[in-house]
């Protein structure tokens, strides 16, 4: 434990330590992330999903893709994987089939998974391919300088919009509904318990699973729009959040200022890729259909 | 290590070169692939997902060529021999993850069945205009090899080399078929199970705490590892540290970048492939690669009937180049001739190797079709002038 | 005594306000001191009311606190 040399010190057993910690590459501390940014907030409810839902670690695999909570995977001590800007998805898809007692987590930004990955997104939720995929929604681009993303709010400005968004924008937990996915919630930072619980529920449920986390950028969407720091935007996702468990997901789109539906929109049991591959090929090969062995010898 | 009995179709067979390209990978023990269809290379992937079902393994075709050519990457992470196939509109969208296979050491399997270009080019016909985007595609500083069949009977054998290759070097292979060789059909002798040499994955056998991901042995390769073994280890694109810790710094670059290209050097001399003939005595050699070395072969024939002293050079192992044999050559011959269906693309490596000390003559075609043998046997015939 | 306690890795906070805002009995404070980053980190200013939930560690995006129960 480090030295505290504040005003008013309080007891802390010798053995104490913060349980986030194990699941971290401590060696890699301190991260990149920006004061008030509520990427490491996630991580914490990640973590704690982990251990509430007793995951064997060495079989969970995260993958990210590019962008500020694209470099999650690299922070995690997991078997993590930093692939390439919007593909993580059909990573984790050849990753899944290759070793389905892989639990394949993937843990990527906004832009990453639904403008250059939107595609990739839509075709694994209609497979229902047995992914969790964690949404960390700051509204921008925030690694490369805050740029619009197909789900910034109009009319705040961007990098790539200084007069202000005039695009309509995504409402992620529709398209994830109605793409195929077996899970869709939504939370924002402020919603800590809530959504470590979310996160655990989806470890624990197979098929395609998506959590969306609405999170604070303060360097570049709240400051270019004088929205305040991260502690100011928690303030807004407390006051402005409504549950709404089993609301229509045609109904939560966001705004830049307005209510913030969040809550558990779907949970349905569809059977996965592997297990309609299994029932289809055994259905029409009988007994010549050969179990998928995969992995090679080595 | 040999071949796993379950995919190898022991036997002569009648089957063309896409077919035969299949039936290599399954040889090879591939039991991935993820794929999108494009003309000329498709039929590899409908025999893989016809075959793999009784075989046992997955085949998925994929939304689009970006997600096909990572999805075979994550697949090797999680344990599989895996590969993908295009053609060059499919190849071009590929680039940026072969780039990634190179800086991440991924070793899988990339067939290109080469058509007309640029764009949509010629779907259904023969070119080689993709050779040097086979080298250069990707952004950045890396290597790959390449290897490039000449008939249906190689593209069984050069794939299963393609696996080896990728094994042993940690390292995307691109196996560069053209349309004409994908589509003509010939006689391919599938061997034993038991005569068929496989390379294996060289797993770590380090415990988690020693074992790095990126330290390289002394062959400058380092051992693999697979998810889901407690090993907690980290890939990215992102330069990268032993640990496989991002490290964006100039010496890390220089480390790490260096070696992606340093550690293929044994490819480009002595465990270069090739397949010569006629050279003793030659005055003239016919450098080619793919569906143009037959048609050179028949040139060659012609040549020697009119008293030209043609030599054979044919290159199976592109990238790398060959250059030290080539720089060997043109110490004591005229001329090279290289006839290729593109307007120039591996000449400039034999002009290079050359270094001027001989001729080096191009027979460029733009695609479509073969060469006319006359026009090779023209060519060859100036040369020795 | 309290029912829990709080664990600060002061070089490691960015000042954010998450842990102060959301703890439920206002253990925290913004201090006075700096880290060697210039931020001020969070103190315990009411101590006995630290029942050890842990909220502040769920908030922290710089992993730099935690609350923890005290053994029994």
């Amino acid at each position: 434990m480090s030295e505290m040399t504040l005003d008013i010190p309080c007891e802390i057993p010798a053995e104490a330590h913060n349980p986030v910690e194990p699941f971290l590459r401590m060696d890699r501390m301190p991260h990149i992330w920006c004061p008030g940014c509520g990427i490491g907030t996630t991580v914490n409810c990640f973590t704690r999903a982990l251990l509430d839902s007793k995951a064997d670690l060495d079989k969970v695999a995260i993958v990210s893709g590019i962008g500020c909570t694209g470099r999650v995977a690299g922070y995690a001590r997991l078997d993590s994987f930093h692939t390439t800007h919007g593909r993580a998805i059909p990573f984790a898809t050849g990753l899944k089939l290759a070793d389905p007692e892989l639990q394949v987590v993937v843990y990527s930004g906004d832009g990453d998974l639904f403008a250059i990955g939107g595609n990739h997104f839509i075709h694994a939720a209609r497979r229902n391919m047995d992914l969790k995929v964690v949404c960390v929604n700051n509204l921008t681009y925030a690694m490369t300088g805050g740029q619009t993303a197909p789900t910034t709010p109009g009319k705040v400005v961007s990098a790539t919009a200084p007069y202000g968004v005039f695009e309509p924008s995504f409402n992620l937990v529709q398209l994830a509904e109605a793409a195929g996915a077996s899970y869709v919630a939504r939370w924002t930072t402020y919603h800590v318990k809530q959504l470590s619980r979310s996160m655990e529920e989806v470890l624990k449920k197979k098929g395609f699973c998506f959590i969306e986390v609405i999170s604070p950028c303060p360097t570049l969407y709240q400051r270019r729009n004088k929205m305040g720091d991260g502690l100011d935007t928690m303030k807004y996702y407390k006051q402005a959040s409504k549950v709404r468990h089993g609301a229509p997901t045609s109904e939560c789109g966001l705004t830049a200022t307005g209510e913030i539906v969040v809550g558990k929109f779907v949970d349905r049991d569809r059977p996965d890729y592997l297990e309609l591959l299994r029932a289809q090929m055994t259905e029409t090969l009988g007994e010549r259909f050969a179990e998928p062995e995969v992995m090679c010898e080595c | 290590m040999h071949a796993d009995p379950r995919g190898v179709l022991t036997g002569v067979h009648f089957l063309d070169g896409d077919h035969a390209c299949c039936e290599g990978t399954l040889a090879a023990g591939a039991r991935f692939a993820a794929g999108y269809p494009i003309t000329p290379s498709t039929e590899v992937v409908e025999r893989f997902a016809s075959r793999i079902p009784t075989v046992g393994g997955i085949f998925i075709q994929m939304e689009d060529e970006l997600a096909a050519s990572i999805a075979v990457q994550g697949a090797v992470w999680g344990g599989a021999k895996a590969f993908t196939v295009t053609s060059g509109p499919g190849f071009s969208l590929m680039m940026e993850h072969i780039g990634y296979a190179a800086m991440t050491e991924t070793p899988c399997v990339f067939v290109n069945v080469q058509r007309g270009g640029p764009s949509t080019g010629l779907p259904t016909l023969p070119a080689q205009a993709d050779m040097m985007q086979a080298r250069w595609g990707s952004h950045g500083d890396y290597g790959i090899i390449a290897l490039c069949p000449n008939s249906p009977q190689e593209c069984f054998d050069l794939t299963i080399r393609a696996f080896n290759l990728a094994e042993e070097f940690r390292v995307p292979v691109m196996l560069m078929l053209d349309e004409c060789v994908g589509h003509m059909t010939e006689k391919v002798t599938i061997p034993e199970a038991g005569e068929i040499e496989i390379v294996p994955r060289r797993y770590t056998r380090k415990a988690p705490a020693e074992f790095r991901l990126f330290e390289p042995r002394e062959d400058l390769v380092p051992d693999m590892v697979r998810a889901g073994q407690g090993y907690r280890f980290h890939v990215t694109g992102l330069t990268h540290d032993e640990r496989g810790y991002p490290s964006m710094n100039v010496a890390t670059q220089d480390a790490s970048v260096r070696r992606l290209s340093d550690k293929l050097k044994p490819l480009s001399n002595g465990r270069a492939i090739w397949e010569t003939a006629d050279l003793e005595d030659a005055e003239v050699v016919v450098v080619s690669y793919g569906i143009t070395s037959r048609v050179a072969q028949r040139a060659m024939e012609l040549a020697r009937q009119r008293g030209v002293r043609a030599g054979k050079f044919r290159i199976i192992s592109a990238w790398p180049f060959p250059e030290q044999r080539i720089a060997d050559l043109a110490g004591r011959v005229k001329a090279f001739v290289v006839p290729e269906l593109n307007l120039g693309q591996m000449v400039h490596e034999v002009e290079r190797a050359a270094a001027g000390r001989a001729r080096v003559i191009p027979v460029s075609h733009a695609g479509g079709t073969v060469h006319d043998p006359a026009v090779i046997l023209r060519a060859i015939v100036e040369a020795a002038q | 005594m309290a029912k829990g306690f709080v664990g600060i890795t002061v070089e490691r906070c960015k000042g954010c306000g998450f842990c102060v805002e959301f703890c439920p009995t206002h253990v925290l404070a913004l201090s006075s001191a700096y880290n060697s980053k210039g931020y001020h980190p969070p103190h315990v200013v009411a101590a006995e009311k630290c029942s050890g939930c842990d909220l502040c560690g769920m908030y922290c995006p710089d992993f730099a606190i935690f609350g923890a129960r005290h053994a029994r």
